[in-house]
This record gives C-alpha cells, structure tokens and sequence, in this order.
C-alpha cells in the first residue's frame, strides 16, 4: 500500500473536467473518507453528498474508476487501480455540481410506476396476516432493502438509450407492492408498468443486479413484472 | 453522462452484445440464404454451381462462423427466455455457461461434419 492515493474528481455540471488531488492513503478507508478529506483539507468548494455513512440513506452513490457505487461502504482497496481512483458523479441523472446528481427525474419514477402503497383496510381492522413462507411474501423480502441509492440506474443501458424507461429500482419498488396481499391497486400498477416504458423495455442485461449494493436483482423483479403483466392481459385485466 | 464502459464488463453484458451482433448478422444473412434456397425452384443448375463455389475453405470458414453465431443466438436466446420465463433462482451464470458450452459445441460438431 503506497500512503498516496492520486485522485481525479470530476468538477462542473455536465460541462467540467477532472481535477487532481493526492490524498493519504488510510488503513480501511473508503470512498467517502477520500471525498471527505479532499472537502475539508484541501478544496472546500467539492460538492458531494452523504448523511448515514454506514449504507441506509442511499444517498453516496458515485461513479468510482467507471462503476456506479455507494462510497460509504466501497473500501479504497476494493477499487483503486495501480493507487489511483477517478470519481465521477452518477451517469444517467443531471449533474447539479461535481459528484452531486439531480435525483428528482429518478424518484419521480418510482411514483410513476405506482411505488405508493394502496391500503384496502383502516386502522381499526385486525393487522393482516402475512405467511412468511408464501411465495409472495418471500418475492417481497427479496426486494424490499433498497435504499434508493440509484447505483443500478444509473449502471442500466436502457435508461441510457430511451430516458423515459422507468428503470429498475422503480420496477423493483412496483415488483414489491404487486407482491403485497395488502395492496389493493394492483391492476392499475400493472398498467403503470406494463408498457415500452415499464418493464417490456427491459433487455436483461443485468447490470443493475451485477451493480446493486444490497444485492437485490431487479431483473428477477423485472422477469416477474413481465409475467404478471401477460398473465393479466391474457385474463383482459389491463 | 453516460454509462462508463468499464461498467459493462460483465458476463451478462458480453452475452448481450454476442446477442445483438448475432442476431444483426443473421438478419443480414437471412435474405441472401432465401435468395439460395429460391435458385431450387427454377435455377437448379446454377444453384449447382453456386454450391461447388462454397466448396471453398475460405466459404467454408465463413459458413462455421455463421453455424456458431446462429448457435450462440438460439442458446442465447433460450436463455434469455429461461431466466425471464421460469420463476427466478439466481442462475444467470449457470445458464449462460451452458449457453456458451452449447455453441462451442455447435462450432466443433459442424466443423467436424465439414
Ligand atoms: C433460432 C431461434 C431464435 C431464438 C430462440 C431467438 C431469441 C431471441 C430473443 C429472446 C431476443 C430478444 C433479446 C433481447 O431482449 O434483447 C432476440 C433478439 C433478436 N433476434 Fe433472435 N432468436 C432466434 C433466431 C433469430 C434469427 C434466425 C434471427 C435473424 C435472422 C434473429 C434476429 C434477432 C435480432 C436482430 C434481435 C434483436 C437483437 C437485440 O435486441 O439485441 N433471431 N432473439
Ligand atoms: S436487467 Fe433490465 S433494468 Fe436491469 S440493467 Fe438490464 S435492462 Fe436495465
Ligand atoms: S435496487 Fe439496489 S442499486 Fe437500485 S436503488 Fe435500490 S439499493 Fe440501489
Ligand atoms: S452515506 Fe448513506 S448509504 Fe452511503
């Protein structure tokens, strides 16, 4: 281990270029402590953003060394090439300045796809009874840990080559609800997801489930999506 | 920005690509195979002729390349529909390795029977 790291942080918007830095090399640093020490010892101007440093809030992702990650948890060792990284802000997301992305387009999705939960009780029902063991709530529990980190967006090719795709995370959220027995809109969410927008754009590349940090595969959401969607429109559901 | 393409190194992503390139060249070669198999119905003689010419080592390479792009687009494309189809059981490398070992298989088979 060298006790330099070189470091090249993209600085700007969408227009902008890398900047160099030498930061110390640290015994199990991550990502976030190299962006960290770069803002509070040598350029205060660096825009980043964090809150939980320990891979809850979703809110470190970046591209490190051409990869989408979250920082937080990213130890240096993991990803440096030869001492050096090169930080970059998310892909597919505006860039409002350096490593930081406008994520309204993307949590805006999630609302499109119909990621809210529908109640068909009130509080004075008896609580619902879900099997652990079901297959649907098994389904759920495969994808229900996402923190909305952005990662497997911003690692899809679809959401490149057409801007309105959904994406996975938002599908993922859609795949969870569908598989909800206490939800009852299911019909309308598979409409919000069912079209050349929705999963149908999906080519299976898998990237978002090679990419996601809390190893969750949105393509075997996405997979279910499809299903769900066919079978409902074989019955004339949609 | 964009997808950086250190992103894609990844097995999903080369089998996506072989699928693609695959099945554009197919779509290519697939008039010019009707145009052929047409010469049967009215121009048996020259189709005779054309068939000596691929008698050619050089064709004949070409044709291996064609079989093994074909078998890599049909395996590919079985194994898209697997893991789409099939309820999910995290063996997207399992298949793509059979689907691999296929085609390998194909080329060699075709090879040997040429
Ligand atoms: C032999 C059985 C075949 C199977 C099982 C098969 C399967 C598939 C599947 C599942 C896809 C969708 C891939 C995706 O979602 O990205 C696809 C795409 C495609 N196929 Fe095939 N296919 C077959 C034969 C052919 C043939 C003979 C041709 C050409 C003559 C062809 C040309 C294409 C093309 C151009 C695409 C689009 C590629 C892309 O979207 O990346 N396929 N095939
Ligand atoms: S599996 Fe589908 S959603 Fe995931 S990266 Fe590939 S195309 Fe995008
Ligand atoms: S599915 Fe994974 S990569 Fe995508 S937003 Fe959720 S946690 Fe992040
Ligand atoms: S800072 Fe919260 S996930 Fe990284």
């Amino acid at each position: 281990m060298s006790d330099i790291l070189q470091v090249r942080v993209w600085r700007g918007d969408e227009q902008g270029e890398y900047q160099a830095f030498e930061v110390p090399r640290l015994e199990s640093q991550t990502v976030l402590d190299v962006v960290s020490h770069i803002q509070r010892h040598m350029d205060p101007t660096l825009a980043y953003r964090f809150a939980c440093r320990v891979g809850m809030c979703g809110s470190c992702a970046m591209t490190v060394n051409g990869v989408a990650r979250w920082t937080c948890r990213t130890h240096v060792s993991k990803v440096a090439k030869d001492g050096a990284l090169e930080l970059a802000p998310l892909a597919h997301l505006p860039v409002v300045r350096d490593l930081v992305t406008d994520m309204s387009e993307f949590f805006d999705k999630w609302a499109r796809a119909r990621g809210q939960f529908h109640p068909t009780a009130t509080r004075e029902d008896p609580f619902a009874r879900v099997r652990p063991d079901s297959p649907e709530r098994r389904n759920a529990d495969a994808g229900i840990e996402c923190i909305g980190c952005g990662v497997c967006y911003a690692s899809c090719d679809v959401v490149q080559w057409r801007p309105d795709y959904l994406g996975p995370a938002a599908l993922n959220r859609a795949w969870t609800l569908i598989n909800d027995e206490r939800d009852g809109a299911r019909n309308e969410r598979l409409r919000a997801v069912g079209d050349d927008a929705g999963c149908l754009a999906c080519h299976t590349h898998v990237s978002c489930t090679e990419r996601c940090p809390k190893h969750i595969s949105p393509t075997a959401g996405i997979a279910g999506l499809k299903r769900a969607v066919m079978k409902a429109a074989l019955r004339g559901d949609l | 920005m964009k997808t950086d393409w250190r992103a894609r190194n990844h097995p999903a992503w080369w089998a996506f690509l072989v699928h693609r390139i695959s099945g554009i060249v197919l779509t290519l070669f697939l008039p010019f195979h009707f145009w052929v198999l047409g010469m049967a119905l009215n121009e048996a003689a020259r189709m005779d002729d054309f068939f000596a010419w691929t008698d050619r080592p050089l064709v004949k390479f070409a044709e291996a390349g064609l079989v093994i792009l074909l078998a890599a687009h049909l395996t590919g494309g079985l194994r898209l529909m697997a893991l789409e189809f099939l309820a999910w059981r995290g063996w997207q490398k399992d298949l793509l390795a059979v689907a691999a070992g296929l085609t390998v298989i194909a080329g060699v088979v075709f090879a040997y029977v040429v």
